[in-house]
């Protein structure tokens, strides 16, 4: 198991994923269709659907987005435990 | 030449005719026997002479993979205007419909996403804001 705690920074790292992180703060348990066009209309984002996906791959490596199949559908959900890294290792 | 069809492809052409009446409020416009299946039009009451639904077969060995992952990643087949997305969401969930996605503001617009229970996922949109 390598740097567990790196894949924060790097997560946190991209505006777009930034972007998705608030958007899920925002509503949590979205679809790929909603995060994508709310990344587009409200942040004029132009990623293409399947960067979209690469990003929330990262986030998931991250611990940060949870994949959740619910039935035929696949909503993204936000964890937001593992920032706790950073109070912990930063104390405020 | 004009556009004068939209199609949805459905699982069941009588369960689509029911859901797409009985919930969305479309009326039957043709419904004409074609070997197996029928050739089944819906349209709007608001607009009875113009574009019609054809509620096709979605029997091609291609067409179920393609729903379901356009269904599994939220993408809606296609979309319909309504007036006050709000109002068709809290009266669709009212009638038991399933949302995958809440009435959102997109910029200009406001849309949500439904189960048709056919096997696809459907817009409804308006211009404007009508979140709740």
């Amino acid at each position: 198991m390598g740097d567990v705690s790196g894949n924060i920074y790097k997560a946190l790292a991209d505006p777009t994923r930034r972007a998705i992180l608030d958007e899920l703060q925002e509503r949590n348990g979205q679809t790929l269709f909603e995060l994508c066009t709310r990344l587009i209309t409200r942040h004029g984002l132009s990623s293409s659907r399947q960067a979209v996906s690469q990003h929330l791959d990262v986030l998931e490596t991250a611990g940060l987005v949870r994949t959740r199949r619910e039935g035929r559908y696949k909503f993204h959900d936000l964890d937001t435990s593992p920032l706790r890294a950073i109070t912990d290792r930063w104390r405020l | 030449m004009r556009i004068n069809l939209a199609s949805v492809l459905v699982d069941d052409q009588q369960k689509a005719l029911r859901f797409y009446t009985e919930v969305l409020g479309f009326v039957k416009k043709t419904d004409v026997p074609l070997g197996e299946h029928s050739w089944l039009t819906v349209v709007s009451p608001d607009d009875p002479d113009g574009v019609e639904l054809v509620l096709e077969p979605d029997e091609h060995p291609a067409v179920k993979p393609f729903k379901a992952a356009l269904v599994a990643d939220g993408i809606p087949f296609t979309s319909f205007a309504v007036d006050d997305v709000q109002k068709e969401y809290d009266r669709l969930t009212g009638l038991g419909v399933t949302f995958t996605q809440q009435p959102t503001e997109m910029g200009p617009v406001t849309t949500a996403v439904l189960d048709d229970t056919c096997g696809n996922l459907i817009q409804i949109a308006a211009m404007g804001a009508q979140e709740g």
